[in-house]
């Protein structure tokens, strides 16, 4: 393996909290941070939401390139790094310097796996995200692949997409045979990430309200140390008070 | 290109090794004048017979309307940046370089890579993160690097059009007008150029001789490079059309 980059293995130096969440399509990852989302929410601190392949900058091409199938493995990967880049930089460093919590649904581990399935190099892409910020918990929820075949054929979405199934890669011409293959070969690699790395296991095949107890005992554990930054507005109107001076302005 | 290699972490889903073409790029700064010597370069070699097809910085169709958007909100940052660039190249070498060069063609390539190189360093200081991710890129048979002085350069560039936002590097406020500011940031990517000339072997052409003794140089640099070994020519067909 390359090299671990500095940025991306060395602990960020923000007072916020970054946590992310992996896993294949299916895995039901979404839904658990959501529901963590809530509940960070309920007591009462402040929340950053932010999601993969979501830029106002690279949305557009990204879906333009899908729709035309035009592109290869390595746009495919520069694309999503872009977005990530300028996710980085708009919408997670911001709210970490402010001192706030930020949940990411999928990281660069999902290029990792990903993109390494599709045929990138594997240091490569390691490279490229080299600039990304260590996030402070990364859970990685961990399913047998038919289960999240029967959760995504049995769900709202009822077909799988393209790209999500790897037809680009023509691995078989039945779509779900396809997905099958493809997100198999997404899960191997998700295997070494998880040793890489040292993502969180999760057990994904437990039912939703399991696997959010346990998610939530390991985040409470980890903000034990976070010390969540009080709006300014309650702060002035104490300094004012020490002087006893009516706020004027 | 008989040896062609990739730069770095290259493509593993393509061998290059089949590659019968030859890439030429030409480099430079800004306002150099690569574009004009590119087009006589064109019709000179389409004359003798080659195959050419030229390829020019964000002009994939994947990424030109990207970037103009992203250009227009003057909103990037470093690593954005570079990388939309990096996927106009993926895009290029994927559809136009590497398709050509298998059949033979030469590529003339308005930039390479080692604009990239020149910008990112100018904005970060940092050498190694942008060499990493043009890793996929072909490293070119011939960079001929078209070299001039910035006081040179500026008035050319006030000559011939006004000064633009992007090439005055204004994004890294780096002087007070759209005068100072084009003057320093492209001291700083000529200085880097030069710093790059020996690492990857740029053939240096001086760009403030008469566009003439410029476009004689280019082609004997490439007349050699084109006699060491035979690509396939095309019969000229458009002998009707020039008359």
């Amino acid at each position: 393996m390359s090299e671990p980059a500095p940025h991306s293995t060395a602990p960020h130096p923000y007072p916020g909290k970054l946590i992310i969440v992996e896993g294949i399509d299916g895995s039901g990852k979404s839904t658990q941070l959501l529901l963590l989302h809530k509940w960070l929410e309920s007591r009462g601190h402040k929340v950053f939401f932010t999601e993969w392949n979501s830029s106002e900058l690279v949305k557009d091409t990204t879906k333009r390139g899908k729709k035309n199938k035009s592109l290869t493995p390595t746009t495919f990967s520069l694309l999503h790094a872009t977005d990530f880049a300028s996710r980085l930089y708009h919408e997670i460093t911001p709210p970490l310097k402010a001192g706030m919590l930020v949940l990411a649904d999928r990281y660069m581990y999902t290029a990792f796996a990903r993109d390494v399935v599709r045929g990138v190099s594997p240091e490569w892409v390691r490279k490229l995200y080299s600039f990304a910020i260590k996030p402070d918990m990364a859970f990685y929820f961990r399913v047998p692949i038919e289960v999240a075949i029967s959760r995504l054929l049995g769900g709202t979405r009822g077909q799988f997409k393209y790209y999500e199934a790897g037809m680009d890669m023509n691995l078989n011409q039945d779509v779900t045979e396809s997905f099958r293959i493809f997100q198999s070969r997404i899960l191997s690699q998700y295997d070494k990430i998880v040793d890489e790395y040292q993502l969180i296991t999760m057990d994904a095949t437990k039912d939703i309200a399991q696997q959010q107890d346990a998610m939530r005992r390991l985040v409470d554990e980890a903000l034990k140390d976070y010390k969540p930054r009080r709006g300014t507005h309650g702060r002035r109107s104490l300094f004012w008070r020490r002087f006893d001076l009516p706020k004027s302005e | 290109m008989g040896d062609a290699h990739y730069f770095g972490d290259g493509l593993t889903y393509l061998n290059p090794s089949d590659l019968k073409g030859k890439l030429i790029a030409i480099e430079g700064t800004d306002g150099v004048g690569r574009s004009t010597h590119i087009e006589l370069l064109q019709e000179w070699l389409e004359v003798q017979g080659y195959g050419v097809i030229t390829t020019g910085w964000t002009r994939s169709n994947l990424m030109s309307k990207t970037i103009e958007m992203a250009k227009e909100g003057n909103i990037l940052d470093r690593w954005s940046f570079s990388l939309l660039y990096a996927t106009d190249f993926a895009d290029r070498l994927e559809h136009q370089i590497i398709p050509a060069l298998r059949s033979g063609f030469v590529v003339l390539a308005d930039r390479y890579i080692y604009t990239a190189f020149a910008r990112d360093f100018v904005r970060s200081g940092d050498r190694k993160w942008i060499r990493d991710v043009f890793g996929f890129a072909l490293v070119p048979d011939l960079v001929c690097y078209l070299r001039i002085d910035v006081e040179t350069l500026v008035l050319r560039v006030i000559e011939t059009k006004a000064m633009n936002f992007w090439e005055s590097g204004m994004d890294l406020r780096l002087g007070g007008d759209l005068y100072d500011s084009f003057k320093k940031y492209q001291s700083l990517l000529i200085e880097e150029f030069d710093k790059m000339t020996d690492e990857f072997k740029f053939e240096v052409i001086d760009a403030r001789k008469s566009l003439e003794e410029i476009q004689d140089e280019l082609r004997s640099k490439i007349q050699g490079l084109l006699t060491t070994e035979e690509l396939p020519k095309i019969p000229i067909q458009v002998a009707s059309e020039t008359t």
